[in-house]
C-alpha cells in the first residue's frame, strides 16, 4: 500500500514541480497520469505494484467530485442571471460532441484483423 | 452548535460519506437517472448548507481533503491507459479525427446557440470550454476573455449531465463499440464522465481517461483561434 502511494503521489510531484519549473498550463495531475504510463511501459515500475491503489482510487473517482461539485452554490447567481442561455446551448452542445466524438470514432475504427 | 459544525473539518468530511453512503443505498434501491448518487450527495449538502447557513469555504475546509484526492485519483488513471495502450496505438486515427471533430463541434454549437439565445459576450466565452476538465477550462476561460467562475460552474453542470445522460443517450443513437462510448464520454464531459465511463469497464476507463486528455489539450489549442476567427461577430 504504502509502495503504491509513492509511486502515485511521486508521479504527482513530478507532475507539479514540471508545472512549477515551466509554467505550461496543464494540470499537474495530467502530467502525473501521462508519467505513470510512460513508467509502466517502460517497465520502471511494475503494474503489480500500482494496480490495487489504482483501482482503488478509480472505482471512487465520482466521490472525490463532490466538494469541488458542491462549490456550484456559489455561481448560481451568475447562472441564473442568463440561465436559458447557458443551459439551451451547453445541454445541445454536449450532446453533440458525445453524438459527433462516438460517431466519428465508430466509423474510423479499425476492427480486429 | 450551528457555530462549532462550520468549523469543524471532521464534520465536513463525516457528512460527505454518509451522505455519499446513503445516497448510493438509495441508488441501489431506485436506480433512475436522476438519483446518481454524486448528483444526490451535491444536491443534498447544498441543500443542508443553505438551511443551516453554513458557508461553502466553511464546509470546503474539510472537503478540500476530498477533493484534494482527485489529483491521485487522475494520476491513477494511468494504469489503464497503460493497459490499453495496444488498443489505443492500433486506432490512432480514429481517435484523433474523433477529438478534432468532437472539440471542433463542441466550441462552435455553444457558441452559436449561446449567441442565438442572447447571452452576453462574456457569457458565450465562457461558455467555450465547458467540457474540458476544470483546471484546464479555467485557464482557457480566463485566456480567451471569460469568467473563470462560471466557466468552472458550466463545466462542473456539463460534467454532471454528462455522466447521468450520456451513456444512455449514446445507446439511444447506436454508439456501440466501447472505446467509442468511453472516448465520448471523457472528450464530453471530462472526469465526471470518464468516472461513470470506468464504472461500465477497464476499456471504457481508458478511452474515457484519454479523451479527458486530448480534448483539454485540443480545445486549448484551438479556443483562442476559433474566438479571434469569430471576435467581430460576437
Amino acid at each position: 500500500m504504502i509502495r503504491q502511494c509513492a509511486i502515485i503521489f511521486g508521479c504527482l510531484f513530478a507532475g507539479e514541480l514540471l508545472v512549477y519549473l515551466t509554467g505550461i498550463k496543464i494540470p499537474s495531475s495530467i502530467i502525473g497520469m501521462l508519467l505513470l504510463t510512460a513508467l509502466l511501459y517502460f517497465k520502471v515500475v511494475k503494474l503489480r505494484h500500482v494496480k490495487a491503489m489504482s483501482d482503488l482510487f478509480i472505482q471512487n473517482l465520482a466521490f472525490f467530485f463532490i466538494p469541488p461539485g458542491v462549490a456550484i452554490m456559489l455561481y448560481f447567481d451568475v447562472i441564473r442571471s442568463q440561465f436559458l442561455a447557458i443551459a439551451l446551448s451547453s445541454v445541445v452542445s454536449t450532446l453533440l460532441v458525445l453524438t459527433v466524438t462516438g460517431w466519428v470514432y465508430q466509423k474510423m475504427k479499425k476492427n480486429d484483423d | 452548535m450551528i457555530d462549532y459544525l462550520a468549523h469543524s473539518e471532521v464534520f465536513a468530511i463525516a457528512l460527505t460519506f454518509v451522505v455519499y453512503f446513503l445516497s448510493q443505498k438509495l441508488y441501489k434501491q431506485y436506480p433512475v437517472f436522476f438519483l446518481t448518487p454524486v448528483l444526490v450527495t451535491i444536491v443534498a449538502i447544498i441543500a443542508l448548507l443553505k438551511i443551516t447557513g453554513i458557508s461553502y469555504d466553511a464546509y470546503n475546509k474539510g472537503g478540500n481533503y476530498i477533493g484534494f484526492m482527485l489529483k491521485p485519483a487522475v494520476v491513477a488513471l494511468g494504469v489503464p491507459l497503460y493497459l490499453q495502450l495496444q488498443e489505443i496505438k492500433k486506432q490512432k486515427w480514429a481517435i484523433l479525427f474523433s477529438q478534432l471533430a468532437g472539440c471542433i463541434i463542441g466550441i462552435l454549437s455553444v457558441v452559436v446557440l449561446a449567441k442565438f439565445f442572447g447571452a452576453s459576450r462574456s457569457t458565450i466565452v465562457s461558455l467555450v470550454p465547458k467540457s474540458v476538465t476544470t483546471p484546464i477550462a479555467m485557464e482557457i476561460s480566463s485566456t480567451i476573455g471569460g469568467i473563470p467562475s462560471l466557466t468552472a460552474g458550466v463545466v462542473l453542470t456539463v460534467g454532471l449531465l454528462g455522466s447521468i445522460l450520456g451513456i444512455r443517450f449514446l445507446k439511444l443513437i447506436r454508439i456501440k463499440d466501447h472505446a467509442a462510448i468511453g472516448i465520448s464520454m471523457g472528450t464530453a464531459a471530462h472526469g465526471l464522465g470518464t468516472a461513470r465511463a470506468a464504472e461500465e469497464s477497464q476499456l471504457h476507463g481508458a478511452f474515457g481517461g484519454l479523451g479527458m486528455i486530448l480534448s483539454g489539450i485540443i480545445t486549448a489549442l484551438l479556443s483562442p483561434w476559433i474566438i479571434g476567427v469569430l471576435g467581430n461577430w460576437l
